[in-house]
């Protein structure tokens, strides 16, 4: 196969996009290193250059670290109870189907594109009657069971791909139900998982809409005190790009180290298996 | 009978899952859209009958109409300028680029990141000041003596909406570009080699082989992409807050219910989302889940 070489104009449009992708991150690194002095907006788009304040990031920290806590407690629970059941339904609805089965798959899945506002008055009146509301247990309830069709799209799509032939032989070795996925599906799953769980942390790590519904002050997430502290006057650029940056750095750290499985999630999403 | 009893466990296996989806998803879509046809305006929950009242009413308020010119505007800035970029950053990637990987992975960061941060740092960027207090992108097209780009962002009269389909653009082209990488990648070489051979010219090829074959993934991206602007929320909230000259159905859904305790009006709101982005996702699945094999 002969594919012709690069040519270097190519560079051109590339290079361009890539500092239009990385323009906001700029913006947000060199301003969340500024002092207070420096911050007006003549010189926004120069390197700091009275020093580097690492203090706005404490700052920052100070202010957002409950509830970057509050985030971590309620999405690394809900991804993995998520991905979990996620597993089995995709189990048996690759590989062990009931009466059904096909017709139930396409029902999950339309739950992932619904828009969250058809379910948002009867989700706040169920979390009030079950006294969930205001908590996180309760946003951490509604992010598994709405992470559902895709974790289980995400195995399910896996879980197709291995032959029929497999169950049988198990089946003949006598192997039932949950033998059949604690020793054959659920070891070769470690990867899915890794999907699921990542995609479902991102997500979940995200959202916007549920917390802000859901939770009450103390209990809300990092994404909507976020954006209480950029709405406030009174908190400084520095310290808000400072407070940007962290509340985009674990999901952030990892795409860097597992972007791989990340992109894997993102095509699942798309239906791309 | 073993395996008959082993269908009963499988199903009692997945029972959870579904009931789970079964009453959050249909049964809260029930729900709602009870609420819809009810007259419950209020704190308190009130189930008298109303008909279709809330939506006649929607359909008749000057704000909803200012939400669906909104929703079109940025649906097509937001698809156009994301499948745009998205294909021409997958082709360019396609035509065996060094560090293609380095690329791929910038171009694709923003999609880890949230609305919020996004939308928090863009306001930033789109702050449309002018004269002496000019900041952000405004300041950067300035200082490089493009002043014919400096502009008022989202601020501006009736158009402003399109102003937030670019951060939206930021961060869902990179996704775009992954969907046509993988399509080009699924094209086999010997067409394109075929077609050298027979004396084609790259841009024919281009135009008559891989432009054809990567219409499904253009509408597949036109679906995703579609559904996402119809239940865009956070971006604009983070970064022009609620405003009526930004509005879209989704903030008018929670200011008019979670604020105004107009449930009702709320309800139908969420209800006519639930139908928009129906008709756009139901014929998508069936499509996508037909002519699957079993192996």
């Amino acid at each position: 196969m002969t594919r012709k070489r690069p040519r270097l104009w190519l560079y051109v449009p590339l290079v361009l996009m890539t500092v239009f992708y990385l323009i906001p991150v700029y913006v947000m690194i060199t301003t969340g290193l500024k002092g207070f002095d420096e911050i007006s907006l003549k010189t926004m788009w120069a390197l700091p250059s009275d020093g580097i304040h690492f203090d706005n990031f404490t700052a920052a920290f100070e202010k957002l670290a409950p509830y970057l806590w509050n985030s971590f407690n309620m999405v690394f629970p809900a991804a993995v109870l998520s991905s979990i059941l996620g597993s089995l339904n995709g189990f048996v609805l690759a590989k062990w189907k009931f009466r059904g089965a096909d017709v139930v798959f396409p029902l999950i899945l339309f739950g992932m594109f619904i828009p969250y506002q058809s379910v948002l008055i009867p989700l706040v009146e169920f979390m009030k009657q079950t006294g969930l509301y205001g908590g996180l247990p309760g946003l951490m309830l509604t992010h598994v069971i709405y992470g559902l069709p895709i974790t289980t799209l995400t195995f399910r799509n896996y879980f197709a791909s291995v032959p029929k032939e497999m169950v049988e032989a198990a089946r003949i070795d006598g192997a039932g139900l949950l033998a059949t996925y604690g020793y054959i599906f659920l070891p070769i799953a470690v990867p899915s998982f890794v999907v699921a769980i990542i995609w479902q942390f991102t997500a979940a790590w995200n959202d916007f809409l549920f917390a802000v519904v859901l939770t009450n002050p103390a209990n809300w997430p990092i994404t909507v005190a976020l954006n209480n502290m950029a709405g406030s006057q009174i908190i400084a650029w520095n310290v808000q790009m400072a407070g940007s940056l962290l509340a985009a750095l674990p999901t952030l750290v990892v795409y860097i180290f597992l972007g791989r499985y990340f992109l894997r999630g993102l095509m699942a999403g798309a239906l791309k298996g | 009978m073993r395996i008959k009893k082993d269908t009963l466990y499988s199903f009692l296996l997945v029972l959870p899952s579904l009931a789970a989806v079964a009453i959050f998803v249909y049964g809260f879509i029930g729900w709602t859209l009870r609420v819809a046809l009810s007259q419950w305006t209020g704190l308190l929950p009130d189930y008298t009958w109303g008909g279709l009242q809330n939506f006649v009413n929607l359909f008749q308020d000057p704000r909803f109409f200012i939400d669906i010119r909104n929703t079109v505007i940025f649906t097509l800035v937001f698809i156009s300028g994301s499948l745009i970029i998205g294909m021409g950053t997958a082709v360019l990637l396609d035509q065996n680029i060094r560090a293609e990987g380095f690329f791929r992975s910038v171009y694709l960061f923003p999609m880890a990141i949230s609305f919020i941060v996004t939308g928090v740092v863009w306001r930033w960027l789109m702050n449309p000041a002018m004269g002496s207090r000019m900041s952000g992108l405004n300041l950067l097209f300035s200082s490089l003596g493009l002043d014919f780009l400096v502009n008022q962002w989202h601020t501006t009269p009736v158009w402003g909406i399109a102003a937030i389909a670019l951060p939206a653009v930021w961060q869902m082209s990179g996704y775009t570009m992954a969907l046509y990488l993988a399509g080009l990648r699924a094209i086999p070489d010997e067409l394109r080699e075929a077609a050298r051979v027979d004396g084609a010219s790259e841009a024919q090829i281009f135009s008559n082989i891989v432009f054809p074959l990567l219409r499904p993934v253009t509408l597949s991206a036109m679906v995703i992409l579609g559904h996402i602007s119809l239940k865009v929320f956070d971006l604009i909230v983070a970064v022009a807050g609620k405003q009526i000259p930004l509005d879209v159905p989704a903030i008018y859904m929670w200011q008019t219910t979670f604020d105004g305790y107009f449930f009702g009006r709320g309800a139908a709101i969420g209800i006519f989302l639930l139908i928009s982005v129906a008709v756009l996702i139901v014929p998508y699945l069936v499509f996508s889940l037909r002519g699957e094999v079993e192996l």
